[in-house]
């Protein structure tokens, strides 16, 4: 490399660096032009198929903050009561999201463990866990949810299921990355005195993994709450329920929708900064851990 | 010396006696909460009365129409007319003349063959089921009742009758007699008319006389008769899943170009006025803790149901997480580098775009795919509260209660499509990070 560029005079090599710096440009920018015209004719297109216009309906965006603000505060002594009606409906979202984190993520546990290669009870069924696991991480919540409903009834159970399935995918797959890390020779230690398999995972892996496992799944159940609150409003319980109810009596009782907009915003930025000092302490302490 | 080692022996012992214990404690204490959490959610959510909220019979025919089909065959007993039509719908209906192969004529009698050695015949007034086993049951109805003659002693679960109605259930079909009507349900398995309706010349055509038409200049006419499919609408279904992706694109990238300048304000080392810094970051939160729902519902009330609303409510929620993610990542970028660009005599400008954007473009991309991949599924739920896209096309046939066969249609374009837009992220991921 050296005797070539030796060889080169300098003005070629600068005119072919420029060229290509040039050419990098251009292409950069083609790129730029492509994404920024899908862009503009997205949402072009998305205007059109809209039932109102974004430009027609952008003085109004504030109507109806304003609208439901100006009634809080006019029946502001109401709000207090507000909270303590809608609390038990405020718990059972929370439940529901609490509930099918625990389901979800005991499931992704066994299933992440048995689609993991080197712990694998069944080392040929791997892809077919793989894939189930893919199946139900690309299943929106309310698909399931509208279905259960229409078998089980209303009522949390169904949105319990439907988040625990789809929680089950999402965290199998994180949880296999960190499988992928953990160490094996507490595996080989163990199955060398004669352990089985669920004695090998449970002794050998979880004290490694559980620290990780612990903040994927306290970030999924952040995530969990808004999604519960979401199949509330098609009808499977909870503040989303209450909230589709208040916002349907329209004008005059928006003083409940602002209860209900308060308490969901409260518990998710509560829950939000609480997970993530948790998350921050066990990230941080296996941290410590690994120095030691 | 010897009493001082012995000493911090037993006291690392001790130490380590309680530090087993607690770790014991612990063992058993995780699962016993979990488990005493679990049996309050058992009561809480009202488990043991599920069973009587649920309805089972909902789920036998949810399952049943998800892999099969009906098909109506009704005689009207005041004009003897017979129609027959799949599901009985009436885009499903067979025109004149034409009739599915198993109803024949058989002395002035219509007769359908249910399969399994089942079969009706009927005219008008007069209906006979003839069961495998040689069980008959005949119904003359008129306009007193159905007048049905039954085989004597108890009756069997299959058949129920009263005055005015007789029904009896066979494996794969039903047969009701009423005053006005004879009605016979006979299931198959499979979509039927996915491709073509009835009224389309290419129905009940093979794929390879399709081919040979195709090829001998009919191929738009193929395609339009399928593409304008009235029972499974394609076209629709298509641009529904292009506007569920047109949502999650829109909502994700407008995110990501409105929160890159953000999030150089709340970012410490670009931003040291802290009010400022303080500002960005608290948008940011009430952005992300004013969930997408009450982005929806508020936008909704704006701009009207629809794809626009949907792709801004995922884009001012997406603003907010961005914002934060991408103001942690300018956080953590190199000194080294920016000093380094300084050094030749850079400009301020100069320095972000030569010595900041390279660092943080790959960060910054990943985080943009991933969340592409996840808005997807995000645009089909918010799609099912404002009204757009393929969400808004799986609620409606959900509240039908009777499409089940296009429910499961659309449930599997829906996790294909997720799934094609995960692999779709990750080989982008891949080919713009790795270069």
């Amino acid at each position: 490399m050296a005797d070539i560029s030796a060889h080169t005079p300098t003005s070629e090599i600068r005119s072919a660096y420029l060229e290509m710096t040039h050419r990098k440009r251009l292409y950069s920018g083609l790129m730029l032009a492509v994404f920024v015209a899908l862009m503009v004719s997205g949402f072009v297109l998305a205007d059109d198929r809209n039932a109102g216009g974004f430009w027609s309906g952008l003085h109004r965006l504030f109507d109806f903050p304003a609208e439901v603000l100006s009634e809080a505060s006019e029946k502001l002594t109401d709000l207090p009561a507000h909270f303590v009606h809608f609390l038990p409906s405020l718990i059972e979202t929370v439940n529901i999201a609490a509930a099918s984190t625990l389901f979800g993520a005991m499931i992704a546990i066994v299933l992440s463990l048995l689609s993991t290669r080197g712990l694998a009870r069944w080392p040929r069924l791997i892809p077919v866990f793989r894939r189930i696991m893919d199946i139900t991480r690309a299943m929106p919540e309310i698909v399931v949810a509208l279905v259960l409903i229409f078998v089980l009834g209303g009522g949390p159970v169904p949105a319990m299921i439907a988040i625990a399935f789809h929680t089950a995918g999402a965290l199998g797959k994180l949880f296999s990355e960190v499988n992928e890390n953990a160490s094996l020779k507490p595996v080989e230690g163990l199955q060398s005195v004669g352990a089985g398999w669920i004695q090998r995972m449970v002794l050998g892996i979880m004290p490694q993994v559980a620290p990780n496992y612990l903040s994927y799944a306290l970030l999924r159940f952040e995530i969990n709450i808004r999604a519960s609150a979401i199949l509330g409003f098609v009808g499977a319980g909870g503040i989303g329920y209450d909230l589709k109810n208040a916002m349907s009596w329209g004008k005059g009782q928006y003083d409940e929708a602002a209860a209900i907009f308060l308490l969901l915003f409260g518990t998710i930025v509560i829950v939000d900064q609480i997970s993530s000092a948790l998350r921050d302490r066990l990230t941080h302490g296996a941290r410590l851990e690994a120095t030691l | 010396m010897t009493t001082v080692t012995t000493d911090v022996i037993t006291d690392l012992k001790g130490r380590a006696d309680t530090l087993f214990l607690r770790k014991r404690l612990l063992g058993f204490a995780l699962p016993a909460a979990v488990l005493v959490y679990l049996a309050y959610i058992f009561f809480a959510f009202d488990i043991p009365g599920l069973a009587d909220r649920a309805n089972l019979d909902n789920g036998k025919t949810l399952i049943r129409d998800s892999y099969s089909y009906k098909t109506h065959v009704t005689l009207d007993n005041r004009s003897g007319d017979i129609t027959y039509a799949i599901e009985g719908e009436r885009k499903g209906t067979y025109p004149d003349g034409m009739r599915p192969d198993w109803v024949s004529d058989r002395d002035g009698m219509t007769v359908v063959d249910l399969g399994r050695g089942n079969s009706v015949q009927f005219a008008q007034g007069f209906a006979r089921i003839v069961q495998q086993d040689g069980l008959t049951v005949t119904a003359r109805p008129d306009r007193d009742g159905v007048n049905a003659d039954l085989p004597a002693g108890p009756l069997p679960d299959m058949i129920s009758a009263s005055k005015n109605r007789l029904m009896v259930t066979l494996p794969d079909a039903r047969v009701t007699v009423t005053r006005n009507r004879v009605e016979v349900f006979k299931y198959a398995f499979g979509w039927e008319l996915f491709f073509f309706t009835l009224d389309s010349p290419y129905h009940g055509m093979g794929f390879p006389t399709l081919l040979s038409k195709a090829v001998s200049g009919e191929a738009g006419a193929i395609w339009d008769d399928f593409w304008g499919n009235a029972m499974w609408r394609h076209a629709d279904v298509a641009w529904a899943l292009f506007e569920t992706i047109l949502m999650a694109f829109l909502g994700t990238f407008g995110a990501a170009m409105v929160a890159l300048p953000l999030a150089f304000l709340a970012a410490r080392n670009f931003t040291p006025l802290m009010p400022l810094r303080f500002a960005a970051r608290r948008l940011f939160d009430f952005f992300r803790g004013v969930d997408a729902l009450i982005w929806t519902i508020v936008l909704a009330r704006a701009f009207g149901p629809g794809p626009l609303t949907g792709a801004l409510a995922i884009l001012i929620t997406d603003t907010g997480s961005f914002g934060k993610m991408f103001s942690e990542a300018l956080e953590n970028v190199d000194g080294k580098q920016i000093e380094g660009i300084q050094s030749t005599g850079a400009k301020p400008v100069q320095r972000y775009r030569f010595g900041v954007i390279p660092q943080v473009t790959p960060v910054f991309l990943s985080q943009v795919l991933y969340f592409l991949e996840s808005n997807t599924r995000s645009a089909t739920i918010i799609g099912a509260i404002t009204g757009g896209g393929i969400g808004l096309l799986l609620t409606q046939a959900i509240i039908t209660q009777k499409d089940w066969e296009e429910v499961s249609y659309y449930i599997v374009l829906i996790i294909l499509m997720v799934m094609v837009m995960d692999w779709l992220s990750g080989l982008l991921r891949r080919k713009l990070i790795k270069g």
